[in-house]
């Protein structure tokens, strides 16, 4: 809660008054990082149970997984675990240079955050999800080296995209047909690959919808040495979004 | 500590015309109006789901029979073979009835006396029965199946007339009876998903909790007021999607959504995916919830309040709010990969597709297992603060009572396997069954704390003590059954029989409701600031004592003989005990009639109450009755325990009405 005193010309975070609940300030912080850390508790729980899933299904049918992890390209698996890396690392720094008052350091960092989680999710849509459902490649991916295009189909989109014969259809669902893999248990492989990786890019793009906020926020000069609760929440937000990846990744591309 | 001299209002003062008091209440953060708004909203759908079980009741009043009228075309006798759920009507070709009689499936009926069998082989869905004559001719034939029977006569080929009875949400017309049933279905799943999703969980930690855990801890209000009011709008989110998944025309899977049902009936409907979406959204008020409670218990207690010097009602909302918090995410996933299920039909639950419905088993009951004790442990709570206040005296046990709330909190993540004892292996299920039991070590020790703190104490009988003697009658019941339940030979007779059906009432209605009613009446003139007519209150509370027990107890007769929960008919053998059953249901329902008049009796007309009718010597005791917007005049401070009748004198009493004898004092200082 600010105070909005058109006689008080100081930066909107040196007039930060507490919730009038809270005895102190601090205790406020506190109280907002204990309840944010609860809340990142239920995230940890709610992706426990696709993590769950995995190990169930991995023990049934070994050879579904083998063969499903062999169809995902570690390298753009990879490229992403590391942008998401970098954001992390641009994340925490904002938060320093809110601490010391350089805002707006802190807010081409928290900017350069978003922006990686824009790329984390173009190279998952563009690169991974197109060509699985549709058979549709990017024109600049490298894995069209690998495939015969099928000159047939033409280029879509503006000669953006070129068409792989006989691939696409890895969706999930018996409404779908499955282009690629032997083993019956392919679906199931899917079905864990798609929410898995779904439900965390949805967590990427509310985690950019919230420093973005904070952005603006720190655009007009609420947060400062003095109070910066919003940045530290949605870092740690960011952190635990970066965190699921870090196990996402090596068992859904890594592990045979 | 008087709080009289102070310019604040009421938090119920008005704030000017309708619309002004209208906005005020959809915008405001206040915990107080938060929590009033909760408990109508929850009281509303108790009505709903109230309904939908009396509609199930009344559905069971009879066993659901096809009853099929022909005219035989010989002389002698004739009689009919059928299926235990189809009487039939035979009469002679003069009219005369030859005999009425129900039959077992695959008993050996005579069709005449010289006659030496009749094809009475069991019978499925569909079968053709021959009924012959002693000279072995076909004298009728009939085809019986579950749905409809119809029968026509050998020689004129004329069908015959056949008639439902017993069916009262369906048509009398007997190829009808599969559509009455369906109607059952859904009442049923109605009831329960309305009473376990939107009634029993958010009911005591969402209304009362709301109310009065701040006031309790001396706070002005919970930690995050806004997140609190939004969790209020999410829970009527989901209550709107669920109910409009019945206005859609209901949803037959059980409030469980067990795989394969929920994954495959009403393919061609959106229902069942909003009634899942609904408990979906409804998980996400229930998360916002138990986590602002915890953050406001760790950070906003009053000066001189430690984590031993709060009321026992905090620590049971604080162990139900570490529930909440690490359970519910784990429905939200399960349920969220039931939606993508049911959309794009992904196999992760379905058999057919290699999914596994029991890792659906798993996922559930890891959740709604410890959900049971969101449910319980703030009513245990209640009883707590209600048997404290109004027996006068100290707790018997404080620290036991505080641990055996977390206690229970723990054990109940580590038994949720006892839900699916036929569905595990004989390791898995002994396993379960071993640690099933540990729950009971904590539950006990409440109970005996219970009990200790009535023995020589100053009890005042009035509705909320005899709502707190009503909760340790029918919750020692509902434990002590669960343990032949929790035991793997005698439940795999009881096994989804209603047995079990009466177990959990007892432990949910006669727990929770029981206690949540009991606290409604305990804190009702902090509330509003009106006292309710005492003994219309206890005559409601009798009645609905009677009507409870009336209902349920019935139930556990009828479960060890064998009757099936969620079935719409019966063997006749178990009228009586289902007649019993219903209109116990009816006297429940005067009961609560009766509290929903003195309720409105005393908002309209009610007494003004004074700020501490009781002699509590908790902090809500010491604001005002209701309380102003700010909870107290000043902050209050921590000096003395919150069941220390024996030195203290309450809040807001005269001294001199309650002396201390001057040992208690002289051994209070002697700490």
């Amino acid at each position: 809660m600010t105070t909005l005193d058109s006689r008080d010309n100081r930066p909107l975070w040196q007039r930060y008054v507490h919730g009038h609940h809270w005895r102190t300030q601090a205790e406020e912080f506190d109280g907002a990082k204990l309840g944010f850390w609860l809340f990142l508790t239920t995230e940890v729980l709610l992706f426990g149970g696709i993590f769950c899933a995995y190990a169930i299904f991995r023990s049934l049918y070994p050879g579904a997984w083998k063969e499903g992890s062999s169809l995902l390209d570690w390298k753009i698996g990879g490229i992403n675990t590391a942008v998401l890396l970098i954001s992390s690392y641009t994340m925490a720094v904002s938060i320093y240079y809110i601490q010391v008052g350089k805002i707006s350091r802190a807010r081409l960092n928290l900017m350069f955050t978003i922006l990686c989680g824009a790329l984390f999710v173009t190279l998952k849509l563009l690169l991974e999800y197109t060509p699985k459902w549709t058979g549709w490649f990017f024109f600049m991916d490298p894995a069209l080296g690998h495939h015969s295009i099928d000159a047939a189909a033409g280029n879509g989109l503006f000669g953006l995209f070129r068409h792989v014969e006989g691939y696409g259809g890895k969706r999930p669902g018996s409404l779908y047909e499955y282009g690629f893999g032997h083993d019956p248990h392919m679906p199931l492989w899917w079905s864990v690959y798609y929410v898995g990786t779904s439900i965390h890019a949805l967590h990427v793009i509310i985690g950019m919808i919230l420093i973005f906020r904070v952005w603006l926020k720190a655009g007009k000069g609420v947060y400062g040495p003095n109070y910066y609760t919003g940045v530290e929440i949605a870092g740690l937000y960011w952190h635990l979004v970066d965190l699921i990846w870090i196990f996402l990744f090596p068992l859904l591309y890594l592990i045979h | 500590m008087s709080s009289g001299h102070h310019s604040h209002g009421s938090y119920l003062e008005s704030k000017g015309g309708f619309f002004a008091n209208v906005l005020d209440w959809a915008t405001t953060v206040d915990h107080k109006k938060i929590g009033v708004m909760y408990l109508f909203a929850i009281l509303f759908m108790f009505f709903l789901g109230g309904v939908a079980a009396l509609a199930v009741r009344i559905e069971l009043l009879e066993p659901v029979r096809v009853k099929t009228t022909f005219t035989a075309t010989g002389t002698e006798p004739v009689t009919q073979l059928l299926r235990a759920d189809v009487a039939a009507d035979i009469k002679n070709k003069d009219g005369t009835p030859a005999k009425d009689t129900l039959l077992t499936a695959g008993t050996r009926v005579q069709t005449h006396p010289a006659a030496k069998t009749v094809l009475g082989n069991e019978l499925t869905s569909g079968t053709q029965v021959d009924v012959l004559d002693d000279a072995g001719k076909t004298v009728v034939q009939t085809a019986t199946l579950k749905g409809s029977v119809s029968v026509t006569d050998p020689k004129t080929g004329a069908a015959t007339a056949s008639k439902i009875t017993g069916q009262f949400f369906g048509s009398p017309d007997a190829t009808a009876i599969a559509a009455g049933n369906n109607t059952y279905n859904r009442l049923f799943t109605l009831h329960g998903a309305i009473m376990v999703f939107m009634v029993i969980v958010p009911s005591v930690p969402a209304s009362l909790g709301n109310f009065f855990l701040p006031l309790m801890l001396g706070a002005k209000d919970v930690a995050f007021p806004r997140l609190n009011l939004l969790s209020w709008y999410i829970y009527v989110t989901g209550s709107i999607f669920a109910v409009s998944s019945i206005v859609l025309g209901g949803v037959d899977t059980g409030w469980t959504f067990y795989t394969p049902y929920s994954t495959s009936t009403d393919a061609d409907s959106i229902r069942v995916v909003f009634m899942i979406l609904g408990a979906f959204i409804l998980g996400f008020s229930s998360i916002l919830t138990g986590l602002n409670f915890i953050v406001t218990v760790h950070k906003l207690r009053a000066p001189g309040m430690g984590w031993f010097d709060m009321p026992l009602f905090v620590w049971a909302v604080y162990s139900s709010g570490i529930i909440q918090v690490l359970a519910t995410p784990v429905i939200g996933i399960t349920l969220l990969l039931l939606v993508f299920e049911r959309i794009t039909h992904i196999g992760i639950f379905d058999p057919a597709l290699g999914g596994d419905p029991v890792l659906y088993q798993h996922f559930f009951w890891f959740y709604s297992h410890p959900v049971v004790y969101v449910m319980i442990l703030p009513g245990m709570g209640i009883i707590t603060e209600l048997i404290a206040v109004h027996s006068h005296k100290r707790i018997f046990g404080y620290r036991a009572i505080a641990f055996a709330s977390l206690g229970i909190a723990g054990v109940s993540f580590i038994v949720w396997g006892h839900h699916m004892f036929t569905s595990m292996s004989e390791v898995a299920s002994t396993i379960f069954s071993a640690l099933t039991f540990l729950v009971a070590i904590p539950t006990a020790v409440k109970v005996f704390n219970w009990v200790g703190t009535l023995y020589k104490g100053s009890i005042t009988i009035n509705t909320p003590m005899l709502y707190a003697l009503i909760f340790l009658f029918t919750f020692s019941i509902g434990g002590l059954t669960g343990l032949p339940l929790g035991t793997l030979s005698t439940d795999m007779h009881l096994h989804d029989t209603y047995f079990v059906v009466a177990h959990f009432h007892y432990v949910m209605m006669g727990g929770t409701i029981m206690a949540f009613i009991g606290g409604i009446h305990h804190w009702w003139p902090k509330m509003f600031g009106k006292m309710y007519n005492e003994k219309a209150a206890m005559l409601g509370a009798i009645l609905v004592f009677i009507g409870f027990n009336v209902t349920f107890f019935t139930q556990f007769f009828l479960g060890v003989r064998g009757m099936p929960r969620r079935y719409a008919s019966y063997v006749d053998e178990f009228q009586t005990l289902h007649i019993i059953s219903t209109i116990g249901s009816f006297i429940l329902l005067a009961g609560f009639l009766v509290h929903l008049s003195v309720f409105v009796a005393s908002l309209v007309a009610g007494r003004k109450a004074p700020a501490n009718p009781w002699g509590g010597l908790t902090f809500e005791w010491l604001a005002d009755s209701p309380p102003e917007e700010h909870n107290f005049a000043h902050e209050p401070l921590c000096t003395h325990g919150p069941y220390d009748y024996d030195t203290t004198v309450p809040p807001h009493w005269d001294p001199k009405d309650y002396p201390i004898p001057a040992e208690n004092l002289a051994a209070a200082g002697s700490h």
